[in-house]
């Protein structure tokens, strides 16, 4: 856990060294989960203090005390949350060289959105390209298109596009209509069928950008954690990657970084055949593979999962084989 | 005018407005029972969540949505065929066009009700005006389709105006007064001079043709929610057409099935028969057969040029909806042409069984369209909950289903209660013109 701690700390001091700690970051203490709690219970009553503080545009600006959020990550309430964070185009590139179906980042998104088992934003799936290559494993957040099909479709705007590059929900404003979950040609988005007992956990309001708690009938799906992102730091699975695949960064910058190593987003993708999923389909995502060639990891290795996790590539021949042989 | 001529009224007509048919009673009861038995589901359904729904993540509409298409086509193609009659002048317009018109607006009133089932935040509705974005095809689908139910509505109502004069005018009618005056009101101190005469076929005629384009944009938006999206079996530039040939197909066929029943417990024989049967019949073999010739196309065009999508899709098409597509694609369009083609083979009964095999051929084709392509999305569904996988629907969904087509039939016998099925103005009309010498009896036939 320590450990973990401060691997995290390392990738997120890599982080603001590209630049993307927001103005509210200033405003934030350290030690982040604990002051949450906190002040949980905080209210929002005038208190007639005026207080001066920077916008992350950089403008000085007055506002009331008690209007102030204490929170260290800034609550961003839904018509702040459609804004997103100024002069920023995220990207993501995942390495699929790299990927050995070790799930972390799949637990870890689990852990920070307060998902279930069954739901996750991140897939980890197994995909053969024709019947002389492998099949590899395929890490798919939702792409957050540039001409995203979901948001074209929604009736209400419940679901938008920001400068910063991100697709959002507002949960407050979803009817349920699924439609954008049908036009998501990405199958991206997930739906919550009935009401669990964490949507009644009120500990934390209600933002889009960390979608808790939530609600029941709407629509859900990957959101590129802002919420972390506003505090430099990497989005769950970047930072939860042992192999390094998930390269997160800002294209204005042309960077972008695993933790570990960071890179220019451009030279990375031309030295390494950078490409996007279904790019025929128009909807230019913002998540870029790098094809799964010079492997690190022999294909098998991803099958050191759990039973359950295995049968569900039961679908694709290479595991059949495999099965057949024994080999799972 | 209308004390003289109201000698010449049918009594059948009357019957079942006066209230004297005994039939009604096993029939409304078991309707009701559904009813109970759909509201039973729906509070179950609010108070669980979707969850109690065969709708997971990938098949995230299932069979209300089917039935929404199902029943907003009916209605389309009810107005459709409605304006047409009406504005054509069709000779043998009379006998059908109540029954028509009926089917247009009641459809239209339970269909919407079916996508209000599958949406997950009812409480959040009135969202899509307080937040409407236009850019999105749901909301031209609520303008279309509200638009669509108030222009049919003001249609029924206009060809309801000379009978309802006729039942306040006619004394000796056996109901009660306060139906009575229900009557009087609604009929408009219509007097059926002249002038009031040339006003009313006029603006039912301009309204005849406005509900034709009406019911074309509501369908056509529809057919839209599907094609505009990027799905493999949904993205195709004939689908709009596709839709409307569709909905034509089970609208005249569910006409031809209300006939019948109409015709058999209501004693009109004298009034609807053979010759309207083989008229509906033949309308429903084009029918048949364009919408067979827009399936094979639809399907022989994805099956040549075998685009990987579109094949994972044939192949669970073929796979594991083998015998769903054979009914729906194969006997529900070939074995209506068959009857329906051979002039021998054209009879009463006949005919209503071609259209009874249409209609459920059609709804099946529906569930074609919807459920095996969200089955089978770009990306390969890798899960292990079955219910992730293969759509079924729950007892939930068919409790509701039926409850749907029992509200349907339920509204159809009440309104049969409270107007004639037949125009008596316009029937009157052609026997006036009979009597003059004129033969609308030939024309008739």
């Amino acid at each position: 856990m320590k450990k973990e701690n401060s691997k995290n700390e390392q990738n997120r001091r890599k982080f603001l060294q590209l630049g993307l700690l927001s103005g509210m970051t200033a405003l934030a203490g350290n030690s982040l989960i604990q002051s949450l709690q906190d002040d949980a219970s905080a209210d929002s009553e005038d208190s007639g203090e005026k207080v001066r503080v920077l916008t992350p545009d950089g403008k000085m600006v007055e506002v009331d005390a008690a209007s102030l959020n204490k929170y260290p990550e800034a609550h961003i309430p839904p018509a702040e949350a459609r804004k997103g964070i100024p002069n920023k185009k995220f990207v993501m590139v995942i390495d699929l060289a790299k990927c050995k179906n070790a799930r972390k980042c799949v637990e870890a998104c689990q852990r920070g959105h307060k998902l279930d088992y069954h739901e996750e934003f991140m897939k980890v799936q197994l995909i053969q390209n024709n019947d002389a290559s492998e099949p590899y494993w395929f890490p798919k957040p939702c792409f957050h298109c540039e001409e995203p099909p979901c948001v074209t479709v929604c009736p209400t705007g419940a679901t938008f596009r920001r400068e910063d590059n991100i697709v959002l929900v507002d949960n407050n404003r979803c009817i349920g209509c699924k439609f954008c979950i049908t036009s998501c040609p990405y199958s991206a988005r997930q739906f919550n069928w009935s009401h669990k007992e964490k949507f009644d956990d009120e500990s934390t309001p209600y933002s889009p950008e960390t979608g808790v708690p939530g609600q029941e009938g709407t629509v859900i799906k990957c959101d590129f954690c802002p919420d972390l992102l506003r505090q430099g730091k990497l989005p769950y699975c970047a930072s939860s990657c042992p192999m390094g695949v998930i390269y997160f960064g800002d294209k204005n910058e042309d960077l972008v970084t695993n933790g570990e190593e960071t890179v220019r987003f451009s030279q990375l993708i031309n030295d390494r055949g950078g490409y996007r999923h279904l790019e025929h389909l128009g909807t230019k995502p913002n998540v870029y593979y790098l094809p799964a060639v010079n492997r690190q990891f022999p294909l098998e290795r991803g099958f050191d999962v759990e039973e359950e996790v295995i049968e569900r590539y039961k679908e694709v021949p290479y595991v059949q084989e495999m099965k057949k042989k024994g080999k799972i | 005018m209308t004390t003289s001529s109201s000698k010449q009224i049918d009594p059948a007509f009357l019957k079942s407005i006066e209230g004297k048919q005994s039939l009604s009673k096993i029939w409304v009861g078991s309707l009701i029972i559904l009813l109970v038995l759909g509201l039973v589901a729906l509070v179950y359904q609010i108070v669980k969540g979707h969850e109690v729904t065969g709708m997971r993540d990938n098949v995230v509409w299932g069979v209300y949505i089917i039935n929404f298409i199902f029943f907003v086509g009916l209605s389309y193609s009810g107005a459709f065929i409605s304006g047409i009659l009406h504005f054509f002048e069709t000779p043998w317009k009379n006998a059908v066009m109540r029954i028509v018109e009926i089917v247009t607006v009641l459809s239209l009133v339970v269909g919407p009700i079916f996508i209000l089932l599958c949406i997950g935040r009812l409480d959040r509705l009135h969202y899509l005006f307080i937040y409407p974005r236009i850019q999105s095809p749901i909301t031209w689908d609520v303008i279309a389709i509200i638009t669509d139910l108030i222009g049919c509505f003001i249609y029924l109502y206009l060809t309801f105006i000379p009978d309802f004069a006729i039942l306040r005018d006619k004394e000796d009618l056996e109901v009660s007064d306060k139906r009575k005056n229900i009557y009087r009101f609604l009929a408009m101190n219509y007097q059926d001079t002249p002038e009031q005469r040339a006003i009313l076929k006029k603006i039912t005629r301009t309204m005849s043709a406005m509900i034709i384009a009406m019911a074309i944009v509501a369908y056509t938006v529809l057919a839209w929610i599907f094609s505009l999206t990027l799905q493999p079996g949904w993205n195709s530039t004939i689908f709009a057409p596709y839709f409307i040939i569709a909905g034509l197909y089970s609208g005249v066929g569910f006409i031809i099935i209300c006939m019948y029943l109409v015709r058999k417990y209501m004693h009109l024989e004298h009034y609807i028969r053979k010759i309207h049967f083989v008229g509906a019949g033949i309308v429903l073999l084009v029918m048949s057969l364009l919408f067979g010739y827009f399936t094979f196309s639809e399907y022989f065009q994805r099956w040549f040029s075998h685009k990987i999508h579109d094949m994972n899709l044939l192949d669970t098409l073929f796979d594991e909806y083998f015998l769903e597509f054979v009914l729906a694609n194969y006997i529900g369009v070939l074995v209506p042409v068959v009857i329906l083609f051979f002039k021998r083979l054209r009879t009463i009964k006949s005919i209503t069984f071609a259209a009874v095999i249409a209609v459920l051929g059609l709804w099946l084709n529906r569930y074609l369209i919807v459920v095996p392509t969200l089955e089978t999305p770009y990306l390969p569904i890798q899960d292990t909950r079955p219910e992730f996988l293969h759509y079924t629907a729950t007892w939930v969904e068919w409790a509701l289903t039926l409850a749907g087509v029992a509200g349907f039939c339920l509204m159809f016998t009440l309104l049969l209660r409270f107007v004639p099925a037949i125009p008596i103005s316009e029937m009157m009309e052609g026997q006036n013109k009979k009597n003059n010498g004129h033969r609308a009896k030939k024309a008739d036939s």
